[in-house]
């Protein structure tokens, strides 16, 4: 299936923005969950510039998918403030009890665990957040809820 | 009935949603009208979600509140098990000097009504009658100077700005600083949105610039919302456009959302992003002021020192000078973390020493073991060991120190630490975050963290070397991220040799 003609849609959304790029992939990944391959030649097209600049911005940024991910997207903090709360540990575990290692999806395809590099929540570690939804002082305890809630 | 409950990222996360939710069922229940107001946090985190009701006697707080705790707040308050008194009585926050963060947690954060009440608008009014060199001499005689973390003159590059010629110029918030254990940025953002516009709309009347953005990090959804809908309800006011509160003058701005890359907190790097360019760093000079965004001058400010812009204003360059110690004037909103009792923001004027920050003010550890270090800074910040923390909280105090007060965040951590492991940590993030423009920074940290690991296994020659990159870097990196990440590693190294020997020793 062609992505093209909603992807044209979003450019045409944008293409009045000082610096329309980012906006315009953000936009595309709400729609898709990632970046289509297919819709990078018409993002060149629609901006005139080349298709490896395209290639080259989208792949810079960690937020950037060019796979979709899970049905949930996990986001544990591996930074300072919530390692000195034990997310180094918390992180083993979650690993574990989803049986996948950074950037990777549950064999069932429910979650995605992603790394994150501060939420902000750095008085209440350690911090997560679940499809956009944060979580504050999290415990195995609370991994494994949250797992069972997303099915995994 | 008036019920205040946070709407702030951290409340939430400590369950504020669900406390909303049983205030609005057991008012159902009642079949009382309540009216709950969403504010922004009160910085007290320990105690969220932190609860206000209204009361004939003014605002009384209780936390930290579970929904088991809502049925009671419509009962005797005073007998209610998690009552901590008015706010402005807890010590915390009685001891604080809230100047910027004087609205937060006050005020529905979205409510222009309840931001006028409170000082709002009074700045921009008092700047609308003002010449552009004045409003760039005032911010200047305030003494304010970048709270992002170099602490460069704020004035300054606002008057560099003001004095280029242009047909376009450009005001750019720097809300992408994602330094761990910091959050003042989101906190304001979240809380009272209006002033960081307000503070921006000033900077526009000020230079000259008649657009703005906000380069908001995409970890922050909560405050991207916010900020959005704000920016909307101040258009709609007349706030923001081409007539700003009806003086002829235009200011409008946007809101941008980053994608996730630590180093467009680098004003360069977040220039060429917000131009949807890879976030590669930008060699200086030409300085952003000069040539920023689209290549037009520009005001490349943070959160903070933007949003400390109207309370300059409104009550003069002067009155906010007068707080502070030798040249770091004014307050410094400290974001106590990590492994705290108390956590959570405390603005007050420079020059506390980390002493009280941590004894007094923080309260020591949460596990109640003793404080092994103290991360202050950022990610990018020195790890300052208890015999340092008579250091005054001041730009020049920590540089003398060996250190760095950045965004002013303190992360505490207890005395089963791995010195080792943080300084790995360090150079791992600069690898994983590095732009890749400048080969210190590219390589060096990649290189730290396997030199890190041969000391680890009980390689004590690599120590020298350690040194001797952490030298390059610092001094051939292109931007803080490499330039920075030696203050970690080298202070863990410093003040922590134990940590660096354990192999070593257990081995003989």
């Amino acid at each position: 299936m062609s992505h093209s003609p909603r992807v044209l849609e979003i450019i045409a959304d944008h293409q009045a923005l000082e610096g329309p790029l980012l906006p315009i992939l953000h936009a595309v990944q709400a729609e898709y969950g990632h970046i289509p391959q297919d819709a990078l030649p018409v993002i060149a097209l629609g901006l005139n510039i080349s298709r490896a600049e395209v290639h080259g911005v989208m792949s810079f940024y960690h937020d950037f998918r060019e796979e979709p991910a899970g049905r949930h997207v996990l986001k544990l903090c591996r930074a300072e403030a919530c390692q000195a709360m034990g997310a180094n540990t918390l992180a083993t575990q979650a690993k574990s009890r989803l049986g996948v290692d950074w950037h990777g999806t549950t064999a069932n395809g429910a979650v995605t665990l992603e790394p994150v590099f501060c939420l902000g929540l750095c008085a209440c570690g350690p911090a997560a957040m679940l499809d956009g939804r944060v979580i504050g002082r999290v415990t195995a305890a609370r991994i494994d809820a949250l797992a069972q809630e997303c099915g995994a | 009935m008036k019920i205040y409950i946070p709407g702030d990222a951290a409340a939430r996360a400590l369950g504020a949603d669900d406390v909303a939710r049983a205030v609005q069922a057991q008012a159902a229940l009642r079949g009382i009208d309540v009216t709950v107001v969403r504010n922004g946090s009160r910085g007290m985190i320990w105690l969220e979600p932190l609860v206000e009701v209204e009361t004939a006697a003014g605002r009384t707080a209780f936390g930290p509140c579970e929904p088991a705790d809502v049925a009671g707040l419509f009962d005797d308050l005073a007998a209610h098990p998690k009552a901590v008194g008015p706010v402005e009585s807890i010590p915390f926050f009685a001891r604080q000097t809230r100047l910027t963060f004087a609205r937060v947690g006050l005020i529905d954060p979205l409510s222009l009504d309840d931001f006028q009440a409170h000082g709002g608008l009074s700045g921009l009014r008092r700047a609308l009658g003002m010449t552009g060199s004045d409003i760039v001499a005032e911010v200047t005689a305030s003494g304010l100077r970048g709270r992002g973390g170099a602490g460069f003159p704020t004035g300054i590059k606002w008057k560099t700005v003001a004095e280029a010629q242009a047909t376009q110029k450009y005001i750019v918030c720097n809300a992408d600083e994602g330094d761990s254990g910091t959050f003042a940025d989101r906190m304001l953002m979240e809380g009272d949105p209006f002033t960081l516009i307000e503070g921006m709309i000033i900077a526009g009347i000020g230079v000259g610039a008649t657009r703005g953005y906000v380069y908001l990090r995409s970890e922050y959804p909560d405050a991207i919302a916010v900020m959005t809908e704000a920016v909307r309800v101040a258009r709609a006011f007349g706030m923001l456009g081409a007539s700003v509160l009806g003086s002829g003058q235009a200011f409008d701005m946007d809101i941008r959302t980053g994608a996730g890359a630590y180093v467009c907190g680098e004003e360069t790097s977040l220039l060429n992003s917000l131009e949807g360019k890879r976030g590669i760093v930008r060699a200086k000079p030409p300085l952003p002021a000069l040539q920023g965004f689209l290549g037009k001058p520009t005001v490349v400010n943070n959160v903070i020192s933007l949003a400390t812009i109207p309370v300059i204003f409104e009550k003069g360059a002067a009155f906010y000078k007068d707080f502070g110690l030798g040249r770091s004037r004014g307050t410094i909103p400290l974001q106590i973390a990590g492994n705290v009792q108390f956590g959570g923001l405390f603005e007050v004027g420079f020059g506390l020493s980390l002493l009280e920050i941590v004894n007094d003010i923080a309260g020591g550890t949460a596990t109640g073991r003793p404080v092994k270090a103290v991360q202050v800074g950022g990610p990018l910040g020195a790890y300052f060991p208890p015999s340092k923390f008579q250091t005054a909280f001041g730009y020049e105090d920590f540089d003398q120190a060996g250190g760095l007060i950045g965004h002013a965040g303190i992360t505490l951590f207890d005395d089963t630490t791995d010195m080792l492991g943080m300084a790995r940590f360090a150079m791992e993030f600069c690898a994983i975050e590095s732009c890749g423009k400048c080969t210190p920074c590219r390589i060096g940290a990649v290189r730290g963290v396997e030199t890190i690991d041969r000391i680890a296994q009980g390689d004590t020659a690599a120590i020298p070397l350690l040194t001797d990159l952490c030298e390059t870097m610092k001094d051939g990196s292109l931007c803080a991220l490499g330039g920075f990440t030696p203050f970690p590693v080298m202070s863990a190294l410093t003040h922590f040799p134990d940590d660096f020997s354990r192999l070593k020793e257990a081995a003989e």
